[in-house]
């Protein structure tokens, strides 16, 4: 009896440590505190990279121990090991620095700019090299329309042919020069590309069609003879029109020649520049808080609105940010029904069995291809086989040149919708498939057939889930480059994909992308150390964009989920 | 009582097979008849050899334990069994006389014929309004005037419109549950059918929504033929005229409502009804 007693005092009413499975929780906990801290960290890094760019820095003047001076701005900082022999003429003193750092310099990456006179826009300068630093306010900082920025004075300005002292002339007055000079540049070039561009265009136009003419009925038709007079004529007046135009432009060219500016670098060299090919200058060491963010919004304000320049490492990045919504939209335009309608098919109709189930499988195989394997498929298959014939048939005046027959904004979003599909049927099937039985039959009981069911009830109440999938698959297309890279996307496309000529959607054009932006500037410019900050701006300015996409496509789809709320009774 | 009388068990197996009636008669004929209606999901056979005659006007109730077929009876009047794929029949079910298994039968204009509410309300995601009148919209009917005047007659046939009137627009999910399924018995009688076809209407409902339910079957008798399934007997023997007491897949008793409830003819079923098994 006392024995059974002492028995059950044994047993123990506690759980060991991995029956409570805490070990296991510090390790779920630790994982997703990691993935939160690299995704923050990550987003950190380029918000900060990206929105500090802009803001102006100061333009530190060194003297070097060897007696030159270099003037720029500092860009970034490193350490780096020097070979001995540059330090054999160094004074004890600095050795004995060197050698209590372990034989390490500081050395400071200078943006110089004046790459025409340097032949380098960058320069690395030593720790130990450097005698002093100071801050000239006389140093400007000088964003050209070519050949980069320029550091330095100014020497002279020359307005209207006659040469001033810039001093005489006050900060103020000149730039109000740069701007009427600014504006002057603007019209010369609006009268350039679309003046001109139109006049071209409507030339084009018109050899065109007395081509498809040629084609159809014949040299020596009637209506080809009628058309070539007609073609003629017109030719005529267009070139009149051009000469004229081109006359304005030269006119404004010449006064423009009369306004320049003579610019003097660090080490007394001159370089003069028309005024008009300064697009901003500022004076980097003499720039109130305000002064400074004025550069900073109006830097922004260039960067969202205008066209890139100096090979997509300055300017503007509008004709990206314009390709990456157009052909985000368009993609959606098009995978939408397509899901949703084959989801509807597998779903609702197609007999539940073995070949359906191949078809699923299929589906969710196809969201793992690699995507530059869809880049192949939309060259070969849309591209030169559609496009091909598309041209074949419809534009046989244009020939040899391909329309549709290479890469475009419509074959970019076709293919990266064909890449996005799986994403969108997975989920609408699940949607559907969440619809609850009772409702549907309640609509079949109400003598409703299957397609009334499906099209007032069922779609409806789907609609949610569907959105959720078109949201994933936008993020998923937005951000996808190498696809397109062989399929319509260009380092710098000279027309945008919607503009003023008929028929103003231009599907078969080639156009900018961000993504694609971020990998040209980053890794394909002539100098990718100047590209650096615009990777970070344009990587800000794509996730922004995506999230943007992605928050509207989550309200709309809030206030769906709203009418459907408290269904589950 | 007769049970007393049978001593083998073939004797008793062939007893069993047989169904006892006791109809009460409404005078205007059959609504439905069923001859011989064998079912089967795949394999397995849910109704065996049932032979029954729904009178028109009247209430009948479809009674008998879990799994005994009531429902699935139910469902094959309006074909909504059709939606199972392994589903098999044998047998008839004639409504006016046509076999609405025939080949060429129109299930939509059928389904048209019957009203049907189901166990849980099951209000679609719209607006009150739009919940009645959903019958007449798939039917193509737009008229505004024709709508409001069959909304205001459904939702005061189900006792639903002083209580719905002022928010007709609002959505239906917005109700409470016993208002819901009277909802759906609105939106089954929005569009005038024949008949209607009950699936335990009340069992998802608190009593007083059930009170409100069961008055409402009163009210609706003569007007329709209405087939009831449900689990209460008390509900069954309050609102029914005729009772079918099923089980196992079979008819066992399909007679007046009073007669099987006092004095039940078949063994079976005195020993559902006073509570023995099921």
């Amino acid at each position: 009896m006392s024995n059974e007693k002492q028995g059950r005092a044994v047993r123990r009413y506690t759980a060991d440590l991995s029956a409570v499975g805490e070990p296991a929780l510090w390790g779920f906990g630790g994982a997703l505190a990691l993935g939160i801290i690299l995704i923050c960290g990550f987003l950190l890094m380029i918000f900060w990279n990206g929105m500090s760019t802009f803001w102006p820095k100061p333009i530190e003047v060194v003297t070097l121990t060897s007696g030159d001076k270099v003037a720029g701005e500092p860009s970034r900082q490193g350490f780096y090991k020097p070979r001995e022999e540059l330090l054999q003429d160094l004074s004890a003193e600095k050795r004995e620095e060197l050698d209590s750092n372990e034989g390490l310099v500081s050395r400071t990456l200078y943006r110089t700019g004046n790459y025409d006179l340097y032949n380098e826009d960058f320069r690395w300068v030593s720790e130990y090299e450097v005698e002093s630093v100071e801050y000239d306010p006389e140093f400007h900082y000088f964003e050209r329309q070519e050949w980069g920025p320029f550091v330095g004075k100014i020497k002279s300005v020359i307005i209207d042919g006659r040469e001033h002292d810039p001093a005489s002339l006050g900060f103020d007055r000149i730039e109000d020069e740069q701007q009427a000079a600014r504006d002057r540049f603007a019209e010369i070039h609006r009268i350039e590309r679309v003046e001109i561009g139109k006049i071209n265009y409507e030339l084009n136009q018109a050899r065109l069609e007395l081509r498809r003419i040629e084609i159809n009925d014949g040299r020596d038709s009637e209506a080809y003879r009628n058309e070539l007079e007609r073609v003629e004529l017109l030719d005529v007046e267009l070139q009149r029109e051009y000469r004229q135009l081109q006359e304005r432009a030269d006119s404004i060219k010449d006064e423009d020649a009369r306004y320049r500016i003579v610019l003097e670098e660090v080490g007394g060299m001159t370089n003069e520049t028309p005024l008009s090919q300064i697009v901003r200058f500022y004076p980097a060491n003499d720039l109130s808080i305000f002064g400074k963010l004025g550069v900073y919004l109006s830097r922004w304000a260039e960067f969202l609105t205008s066209e890139p320049r100096e090979a997509n490492t300055e300017g503007g990045i509008l004709p990206a940010i314009f390709g990456t919504v157009t052909m985000t939209l368009l993609m959606v335009v098009v995978v939408a029904p397509f899901g949703v309608i084959t989801a509807l098919y597998l779903r609702e109709y197609a007999k539940q069995g073995k070949l359906v189930a191949m078809v699923r499988i299929a589906v969710n195989n196809l969201a793992g291809v690699p995507s530059i394997v869809y880049g192949v498929f939309g060259l070969g298959f849309f591209a030169y086989t559609v496009g091909g014939s598309i041209d074949a048939i419809f534009y046989p005046e244009r020939l040899p040149n391909p329309t549709f027959g290479t890469g475009g904004i419509l074959w970019a979003s076709l293919t990266l919708a064909l890449l996005t599909v799986p994403v969108v049927i997975v989920a609408s099937e699940e949607a559907l498939s969440a619809v609850p039985r009772s409702i549907r039959e309640g609509a079949l009981a109400c003598g409703a057939s299957k397609w009334q069911t499906i099209r007032t009830i069922v779609l409806p109440h789907a609609m949610p889930g569907v959105m959720t999938g078109l949201i994933l698959a936008m993020a998923r297309g937005a951000g996808e480059v190498a696809p397109l890279m062989l399929v319509g996307v260009v380092k710098l496309a000279p027309e945008l994909p919607i503009d003023g000529f008929a028929p103003f959607i231009h599907l078969e054009r080639s156009f900018m992308h961000l993504g694609f932006h971020i990998f040209d500037v980053g890794f394909q410019s002539r100098n990718s150390e100047a590209g650096k900050p615009m990777v970070f701006v344009t990587t800000l300015l794509l996730l922004g964009l995506i999230v943007l996409m992605n928050s509207s496509a989550i309200y709309i789809r809030n206030r769906l989920k709203k009418k459907f709320a408290g269904s589950q009774f | 009582m007769n049970t007393a009388t049978i001593e083998s068990p073939e004797e008793r197996a062939a007893h069993e097979a047989k169904t006892v009636y006791h109809v009460a008669e409404s005078g205007q004929g059959a609504a439905i008849s069923i001859k011989d209606f064998n079912l089967w999901y795949g394999e397995v056979q849910a109704l065996y050899g049932v032979d029954m005659e729904i009178q028109r006007g009247m209430v009948t109730a479809l009674i008998g334990p879990s799994g005994c077929g009531k429902s699935t009876l139910l469902r094959s009047l309006n074909r909504m069994n059709d939606l199972i794929d392994t589903l098999r029949i044998r047998g008839e079910v004639q409504v006016n006389n046509q076999d609405i298994y025939a080949p060429g039968t129109d299930v939509i204009a059928l389904r048209k014929r019957m009203g049907m509410v189901f166990q849980k309300p099951n209000p679609f995601p719209k607006s009150i309004y739009e919940n009645v009148v959903f019958a007449l919209r798939v039917e193509g009917i737009s008229d505004r005037a024709m709508l409001d005047e069959a909304c205001e007659r459904a939702l005061k046939g189900a006792a639903l419109w002083n209580e719905v009137k002022d928010r007709l627009q609002e959505s239906a999910l917005g109700l409470s549950g016993g208002q819901q399924q009277r909802l759906c018995i609105a939106r089954a009688i929005a569009a005038e059918p024949e008949m209607l076809l009950m699936d335990e209407p009340c069992s998802a409902l608190d009593p007083i929504a059930t009170a409100k339910v069961e008055d409402l079957i009163g009210d609706l008798r003569g007007q329709f033929s209405i087939v009831i399934v449900t689990h209460s007997m008390q509900q069954a023997a309050r609102v029914s005229d005729n009772t079918a007491f099923m089980y196992l897949g079979k008819l066992v008793e399909y007679g007046s409502t009073d007669k099987v409830f006092t004095n039940p003819l078949d063994s079976r079923t005195e020993d559902y009804i006073t509570g023995r098994f099921g």
